[in-house]
């Protein structure tokens, strides 16, 4: 007798909930498909006669660019990333190093630190050096900062390895590079996958870095373009709702490929904050 | 049978090392040295100094009793404040999820969705719906309730609890997954059982499920703590740049101000300063209650 309305009360909490996450997504979306004018009358009307022109000014703005950026970062940075954390793991793995296991505790205290202790000595580096405003520069923090995560994750899973197929290998005459390429690297598909996905979007996403090092409008990156962007358009909110899901469509798309390695990686290692 | 293994295991990692470890490890350990390593030398070095003069312990003591520092190292605790919001909401989302109502995929993909975007996506989102002219007031006004419409960012007096509902409202999906995950893998004969013994929803759910969930709620403790004090340089940045006035200055955007916009970088390098001694404090702490802590709970 008593369950039905219980029922009723759980049902309505989770719809609650639900439209709660979902209507300023929605907002976002309906507001970037009107032009300003459909916009002002109804700000939450459905856009009933859809128009690209948002779309169309923030494509023809520098927003191209930004996203190009952003690619170029996410990619040199998350690839160069992903090669040294898997050297050092497959060492860590395999021998055993005098102090590793300190080391790999120490990692553990990295991922916490928050970057904007480290952003004030490496602009002033930076500036020494003439490497503001370079992509170079800032892969390089990117790969320092993602290091210790990516390291910790994947020694975790290279010692999970059965040590008889490495050892087989060795009898077969393999030196460790074979061991480490032809062994150990097509074993770890899914782990480089989820550590490749959980760091890219942690690029993609990246701020404060973004914000201080990268400066000039050509060298900006998405996230950073989109608060310029936000105070050039403060008028025209259909222009901003679009910039806006277009810089939210990668990382949807991202998601969706790689959902199954996402939530593991999540789930499974989320020492990485945002 | 499982002492030969576990004996021949232990000679292989007994066996020497050999120097190319050093060059398979070599790439990472330089990256980490040369951000975190010389990132933390240098900062603590520029702390040290005033305009070129060596000045010890004096700008760190000028930082703690600056105000506005004191001000945005207050907002940082009071932001933690919304963990327990947070963690209370996210249990009772899994829980109804977990009970398997019609549709909890989809009320799951809802929940979760927020968690995806971008956080600089959200800031300018929510900066747009919660202006005084922004989406919010007007459907406020459009069903009757004008009344209840406030310059959300732009009053001092709310500012901050604006911040943290959207702070909230983005953090929320992981602590749902992360929670249904963990129910999802608890075995269902407990539940079973308890129904058996006649416990209803709430008596099977805090007699059975929170108690094992003990070490799970700790492991997001840590992590949204972490996010809460020191990484919400984006929400702040994006939405208020710590205004109005300091009514949103966090640490973050103290030290972001004091090196890029009032250039005064001792300052910036002296409060980073602070705050890295303050995370050292708390992850030896951490380190230590994991040592104690059974291994199986982080897991």
């Amino acid at each position: 007798m008593s369950r039905l309305p219980g029922k009723v009360v759980q049902h309505g909490v989770l719809i609650a909930f639900t439209i709660a996450a979902i209507l300023p997504i929605y907002m976002m979306i309906s507001a970037s498909l009107r032009t300003q004018g459909a916009f002002l009358d109804q700000p939450l009307g459905f856009p009933t006669s859809p128009s690209l022109d948002a779309y169309r000014t923030a494509l023809n703005d520098q927003f191209p660019r930004w996203l190009l950026n952003s690619t170029i970062l996410t990619i040199g940075s998350v690839t160069i990333t992903l090669t040294f954390s898997a050297f050092a793991a497959f060492a860590f793995s395999r021998w055993r190093i005098p102090g590793g296991d300190s080391l790999l505790a120490g990692m553990i205290a990295l991922m916490v630190l928050p970057p904007v202790v480290l952003v004030v000595p490496l602009f002033l580096l930076g500036t020494e050096l003439n490497a503001i405003d370079t992509f170079r520069f800032v892969i390089v923090i990117y790969v320092g900062l993602m290091m210790p995560f990516s390291v910790y994750m994947l020694t975790a899973y290279f010692r999970t390895l059965p040590p008889a197929l490495i050892e087989a290998a060795e009898m077969d005459g393999a030196g460790s590079f074979q061991v480490f390429s032809r062994v150990v690297l097509p074993l770890s598909g899914a782990p480089l996958i989820t550590l490749a996905v959980v760091n890219m979007l942690w690029v993609w996403n990246e701020l404060l870095i973004a914000l201080v090092f990268l400066q000039s409008d050509h060298s900006r990156t998405l996230m950073a373009g989109l608060t310029a962007f936000q105070n050039r358009y403060n008028l025209d909110i259909p222009v901003v709702m679009a910039g806006l899901s277009l810089a939210t469509l990668p990382i949807m798309a991202l998601y969706l490929f790689g959902q199954r390695f996402f939530l593991r990686g999540l789930v499974g290692g989320a020492v990485k904050g945002e | 049978m499982s002492k030969p293994a576990g004996s021949r295991r232990k000679r292989r990692s007994r066996r020497r090392t050999p120097w190319q470890a050093l060059v398979w490890i070599a790439p990472a350990f330089l990256s980490i040295a040369f951000v975190f390593g010389y990132g933390v030398y240098r900062v603590v070095e520029e702390a040290l100094h005033r305009e070129g003069k060596w000045v010890g312990l004096d700008n760190l003591r000028i930082v703690i009793h600056d105000p506005p520092f004191r001000t945005a190292v207050g907002h940082n605790l009071r932001l933690l404040l919304t963990l327990p919001i947070i963690i209370v909401i996210a249990l009772m989302l899994a829980i109804l999820l977990y009970e398997g109502l019609r549709g909890w995929r989809i009320h799951r993909f809802a929940v979760f969705l927020p968690y995806i975007l971008p956080v600089p996506v959200v800031g300018v989102l929510f900066g747009q719906i919660l202006t005084l002219h922004g989406m919010l007031n007007s459907s406020l006004e459009a069903v009757g309730l004008g009344g209840l419409a406030h310059d959300w960012l732009g009053d001092p007096n709310i500012a901050l609890y604006s911040l943290a509902s959207v702070i909230i409202w983005k953090e929320l999906g992981f602590g749902v997954i992360l929670f249904l995950a963990r129910l999802l893998s608890l075995p269902g004969e407990l539940y079973e059982a308890a129904k058996v013994d006649g416990a209803g929803f709430w008596r099977s759910h805090w007699h059975v499920t929170l108690p094992l969930m003990r070490s799970i709620i700790g492991f997001y403790v840590v992590i949204e703590g972490i996010t809460l004090v020191s990484w919400v340089f984006s929400y702040v940045y994006v939405m208020t740049r710590g205004g109005p006035g300091d009514a949103t200055q966090v640490t973050e955007t103290y030290i972001y101000d004091n090196a890029f916009t009032s250039d005064i970088p001792w300052l910036a390098a002296s409060a980073a300063t602070v705050l890295l001694l303050g995370f050292l404090a708390l992850a030896a702490a951490f380190l230590v209650f994991r040592a104690v802590l059974p291994k199986r709970s982080l897991r």
